[in-house]
């Protein structure tokens, strides 16, 4: 090669077709993500501790007490969407510190030099966080399993459960990169962290209905979009469960969340190199 | 290599870059933070396949400059050509022609050298096959063959900056963007990457453009100069040049000097401080 011009076939390919573009560098970010997760599974693994020993100890004391009313289904079975959803808030809110931690070394300076499409940067991260969050599906079916709760096991509900979870982990994941883009550090980002996890926690249905709630409360839960996975996670896993809309309105408002957040991240994730 | 020709002379040469005779042209560039001008109206032409070098105290803008030319930053007035695009007005078709090695260390630990280059090789949209080849190539190339499947996080400093160099070469740019590329190296590695970069000069006519403090550097390496001071270009000319406009026997050391007045020590303190912590951070 002797010509200072770039490479002619490749920068047309490049140019050739934005779309492909997106999904082929969203495809390369989330691979490389999961890579890193199969290599150092301990982190994600030790996240589905937490909703192990809240299903166990929380759930069967609760259940004991009976003093939430949940229809007909068991509190147990009421809870077990709940701790699934919230454990995809858990594993995904915390997903920026590893945004930060990469601008700290300079590779997102390195990924915005390439010519990747910043949307394809961001929904790249989204789609491997997603993967990430249907590891703690399965061990909450592992764990319903021991505790021999009443979840529905056909395929058409499983599947539904699994893409709720990966649209739930891919807005957190993408709410907690728009946080890393505004603080810029570990220490302010654990911070704001964990100062977002419990009321959006507890501001929802994960562990009580609605009806419930105080009505400012409620006001909360509605605006909520872990109400809207705990809802969607319901009505697939548990039969008989009252939720509060159909699986296409709960899916459909996720959708829209994350389309907003997406574009929200894709115009802040710049202003981390700067 | 020996089949270095010197494309930059060449007028019919620079005539093929889309009309423009210059790799990086910068107009009245600028940039402010806050009431701060980091960069101040600064006028640059770096012929094709030069290396240029922008030399200055702590602080001087070269890494602001860098990050504007990278389209990482955007000037707050004035612009720049790199390869023949404007960076504010086209920044993708700038990202596809440059290639860029940021100032700190920077490679995926928890990724192998080959996957650190399979993912920029992707992002660069280079088709399989021939991904495949320039990745094992340039792993060659930088002397990473035996370690191409070793995490990153293992690798010494200058093996890093060599994965670094390897990856920002995969897509063939026409410019090469190097913010200190041989910061906190041994003179060993220094060395090798110098070398790197003259063999990649010449075998791919590509033009370089690095960062440095370090005099030697600058006089061993570029062909021609930038002198940075506060924001300002306060000297700029080939090294024997400029060597050469201050009398007899003066040193590039007394040029920096010269240039650089007498307020390099109080700044360069505040900003090595800073550096110190920002590596510091990383490491624990
Ligand atoms: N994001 C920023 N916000 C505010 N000030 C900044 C920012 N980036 C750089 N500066 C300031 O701009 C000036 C130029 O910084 P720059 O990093 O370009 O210097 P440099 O020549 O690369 O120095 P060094 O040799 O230390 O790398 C410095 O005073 C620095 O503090
Ligand atoms: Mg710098």
């Amino acid at each position: 090669m002797t010509s200072a011009k770039p490479d002619a076939q490749l920068i047309a390919s490049a140019e050739s077709s934005a779309f492909l573009d997106f999904f082929r560098d969203s495809a390369a970010i989330a691979k490389v993500e999961l890579l890193k997760v199969m290599r150092d599974p301990t982190e994600v693994l030790a996240r589905a501790v937490q909703p192990i020993l809240w299903l166990v100890v929380f759930g069967e004391v609760f259940s004991r007490v009976r003093g939430i009313p949940t229809g007909s289904v068991s509190y147990l079975a009421f809870l077990t969407p709940g701790i699934l959803a919230q454990s995809v808030l858990f594993a995904a809110i915390f997903y920026g510190v590893a945004v930060v931690w990469e601008r700290d070394l300079g590779i997102v300076h390195k990924l915005l030099v390439s010519p990747a499409p910043r949307s394809a940067l961001v929904f790249g991260k989204a789609v491997s966080a997603g993967f990430r969050g249907v590891i703690q599906a399965v061990v909450i079916y592992l764990t319903v399993l021991a505790l021999h709760v009443n979840v529905r096991w056909n395929p058409f509900s499983i599947a539904g459960v699994v893409l709720a979870v990966m649209l739930g982990s891919a807005i957190f994941s993408t709410f907690s990169l728009i946080i890393a883009c505004l603080v810029k550090s570990r220490e302010r980002f654990m911070g704001i962290g964990q100062l977002m996890t419990m009321p959006l926690f507890f501001a929802s249905n994960a562990i009580y209905p609605l009806a419930l709630m105080p009505r400012w409360l409620r006001v909360v839960a509605v605006i909520n979009p872990l109400t809207y996975l705990v809802d969607a996670l319901r009505g697939m896993m548990i039969a008989h469960a009252q939720t509060l809309h159909g699986p296409l309105i709960n899916l459909g408002f996720l959708c829209i969340v994350f389309v907003g957040l997406l574009a929200v991240a894709t115009r802040l994730y710049p202003s981390l190199a700067r | 290599m020996g089949t270095a020709k010197n494309v930059a002379m060449d007028p019919a040469e620079t005539l093929a870059h889309s009309g423009d005779s210059y790799a990086i042209e910068t107009f009245d560039l600028t940039r402010r933070f806050g009431d701060m001008t980091a960069v101040d109206h600064v006028n640059l032409h770096v012929r094709y396949g030069a290396i240029f070098g922008l030399l200055g105290p702590n602080g001087a803008g070269k890494s602001t400059i860098i990050k504007m030319l990278t389209t990482l930053l955007d000037p707050t007035s004035g612009t720049a050509a790199v390869a023949g695009f404007d960076i504010v007005k086209s920044p993708g078709d700038v990202r596809r022609r440059i290639g860029y090695v940021p100032q700190l260390l920077s490679a995926d630990g928890a990724l192998t050298g080959y996957e650190n280059l399979n993912l920029f090789g992707q992002l660069y949209g280079i088709a399989s096959a021939d991904r495949k080849r320039r990745i094992t190539e340039a792993l060659h190339f930088m002397g990473l063959t035996e370690s191409a499947n070793k995490l990153a996080k293992y690798f010494s400093g200058g093996m890093i900056r060599r994965l670094e160099l390897a990856q920002a070469m995969l897509h063939r740019p026409a410019v090469l963007v190097l913010d200190e590329p041989t910061i906190g190296l041994d003179p060993v590695a220094r060395q090798t990457v110098w070398e790197r970069l003259l063999e990649l000069r010449s075998d791919y006519q590509m033009t370089v453009l690095i960062t440095t403090h370090a005099m030697e550097e600058a006089d061993a390496l570029c062909d021609a100069l930038a002198i940075l001071h506060l924001g300002k270009v306060a000297a700029v000319g080939k090294p024997a040049q400029l060597k050469d406009g201050l009398g007899p026997g003066a040193t590039l050391n007394d040029v920096f000097a010269h240039y650089s007045g007498g307020t390099i020590q109080e700044e360069g303190n505040y900003r090595d401080v800073r550096q110190a912590r920002r590596t510091a951070n990383r490491l624990g």
